[in-house]
């Protein structure tokens, strides 16, 4: 085995260090395997340990040493987090806020991208500026007059509430006017000369080119409207229209009662489990969004 | 035009634009949402510089940076610079330290409080392993700070890791080729090829996480325990506006105060794009 690396190492040219190393190479290889596998152990671990604790019941949440593998392994409190809370209700509440959310987030974002980027009119720039300008304000800033907004408008613990704030980004009108400016004229400008209208131009030429763009859009859309907590928190509390996460942080128990954590647990397994799911079939567009966007989930 | 426009346009105006409008405008004026609004002047400001409560939440804001930029910049790198490798399986690697990154902050929070929970979490388990007795974390305020730092660096890590892939990847290889013709070792081509070329990336993270640092909320809102000591004393900015807003209905104070923090963002902003000269190097120069 060894002979036969030394032999191999004089005649090939060194592709890979790893297979022709020497000790001190091959030490290395194994230091670096030994990161990966502690890398992915501490990203992942929380998680499983979050899927343990919510498959156990309360009084084995609380054994020393921790047990990894629930022992018996109960959804009693899947069953007791249903009775707590409307849990059909709540996920279908999150459920519908994303989609609807994400759906008008992107066809109002690509309608004003296209004026930006395509149709000639005066002022253009400085509306173009002003939408930038918006982007630079922080969140909260927002929350307060939104909030006096929402309950002037008789909207207070409504879908309208959670979605309508949300539909108008600045951002989403941004990435896509940028998408749109780099889709060459040429087609456009046959489809004229065949007398296609604007919104022909618009729905059958730049939307399915753009593609791309607009499934990062929604993707990082998605996210927001699903894991968005400072805004509705005091918006929407009423069990009819309360999303997950606003739902979820309820759970815990005031000071003088014993939090039951396996039941938070499994609350939190429902929350996160779509979006984890969705990443990891869609990582791409999630990576793109998460570039594009520079904010924080 | 009005058909693509006018959508979009309106609603930005309704419910972006005016927000931020009266917003500025409530920072001047004393409101509890019930009587009618009542015009101070300057005077939210004048209480703000008074406020013990509004100077120990910049004091907690701060220190959270301090303690959370550097690692999470540096952890970043190091990450970035780790998962660029060609080794199989690097790609799982990639996937799964994204993972904290699509997870919500109410979902994140509350694993790691549950994981910092002093009798029966897993980290004070693993310090006892090694006969350290663990602290009560999320009880104490200076503890419960470590706490939320580490959740954080957690959370955010592999997304700042993956702003740095995205400027390794624009390095040209044709820099490493000729370093190594000269016989660079790998330690002189990060140091003098990946790191400067990487300055740009680094600005933009450096901005990146100041302003969100800045607007932290999530975790301080939820992790500490519940009527301990710091639940009680530590505050970030974000918290005390929502307080304010939320819990004492004084709306134009909130506002003001909100506007102060992106005073002070706009300013640290500012301040980085002046002093990008000094440390960032753009090719194209």
């Amino acid at each position: 085995m060894n002979q036969s690396n030394v032999v191999r190492t004089d005649r090939l040219p060194a592709v890979d260090p790893a297979a022709v190393a020497p000790r001190t190479l091959r030490l290395s290889y194994i230091v670096r395997i030994g990161l990966m596998g502690v890398i992915v152990a501490l990203m992942v671990l929380p998680f499983v340990w979050m899927l343990s604790t919510s498959l156990k019941a309360q009084q084995y949440i609380l054994t020393t040493p921790p047990q990894w593998i629930p022992n018996p392994l109960t959804f009693e409190s899947y069953t007791g987090l249903a009775e707590r809370i409307n849990l059909g209700r709540t996920f279908f509440n999150s459920l519908f806020v994303a989609v609807v959310g994400t759906m008008g987030q992107i066809v109002i974002s690509a309608m004003s991208a296209y004026a930006f980027a395509r149709l000639d009119w005066r002022g253009r720039n400085t509306v173009f500026l002003l939408y930038l300008v918006t982007m630079m304000i922080p969140a909260v800033v927002m929350v307060i007059p939104q909030f006096i907004l929402v309950r002037a408008l008789g909207w207070m613990n409504t879908y309208a509430a959670l979605i309508v704030p949300g539909l108008f980004s600045a951002f989403g009108t941004f990435l896509l006017r940028q998408a749109f400016l780099a889709i060459p004229k040429d087609f456009e400008e046959a489809a004229l000369v065949d007398g296609a209208n604007h919104f022909t131009i618009f729905w059958r030429i730049i939307m399915p080119l753009a593609l791309p763009s607009l499934a990062t859009l929604g993707v990082f859309s998605f996210m927001g409207y699903w894991n968005n907590y400072l805004y509705p928190l005091f918006v929407a509390r009423q069990e009819a229209v309360v999303t997950l996460p606003i739902a979820l942080a309820t759970l815990q128990a005031g000071p003088r009662a014993l939090t039951e954590w396996n039941m938070v647990m499994a609350g939190s397994v429902i929350t996160v489990l779509p979006i984890l799911v969705a990443y990891l079939l869609a990582q791409r567009w999630f990576v793109s969004g998460a570039i594009s966007s520079g904010i924080k989930g | 035009m009005a058909f693509f426009l006018l959508p979009g346009l309106v609603g930005l105006s309704l419910f972006v634009l005016y927000p931020i409008l009266s917003s500025f405008w409530l920072a001047f004026q004393d409101w509890n949402l019930l009587s009618p609004p009542e015009f101070v002047g300057l005077g939210n400001f004048q209480e703000l510089l008074g406020d013990g409560d509004f100077w120990r939440a910049l004091r907690y804001t701060l220190t959270f940076i301090v303690l959370y930029v550097p690692i999470v910049f540096v952890l970043g790198l190091a990450l970035a610079l780790f998962l660029n490798q060609k080794i199989p399986g690097m790609l799982l690697v990639r996937a799964s330290s994204f993972l904290p990154v699509v997870a919500s902050w109410v979902v994140v929070s509350l694993i790691w409080k549950w994981i910092f929970n002093p009798a029966y979490g897993l980290i004070n388990y693993a310090l006892g392993i090694f006969g350290v007795q663990g602290p009560a974390w999320l009880f104490e305020p200076q503890t419960a700070v470590y706490a939320m730092v580490i959740t954080s660096v957690w959370k955010d890590v592999g997304y700042i890791a993956l702003l740095y892939l995205g400027g390794l990847q624009n390095i040209s290889e044709s820099y490493y080729e000729a370093a190594r013709i000269d016989g660079a070792n790998h330690w002189r081509l990060l140091r003098h090829i990946t790191l400067p070329l990487l300055t740009p990336t680094m600005f933009f993270v450096a901005i990146t996480l100041l302003i969100n640092y800045f607007q932290m909320f999530e975790q301080v809102w939820l992790m500490p325990m519940r009527d301990s000591a710091a639940d009680r004393q530590v505050e970030v900015i974000v918290t005390e506006v929502v307080k304010n807003a939320f819990s004492y209905n004084r709306m134009g104070y909130a506002s003001a105060m909100s506007w102060v923090l992106f005073a002070l963002i706009f300013a640290i902003t500012i301040f980085q794009l002046r002093l990008q000269k000094r440390w960032v190097y753009y090719e194209s120069e």
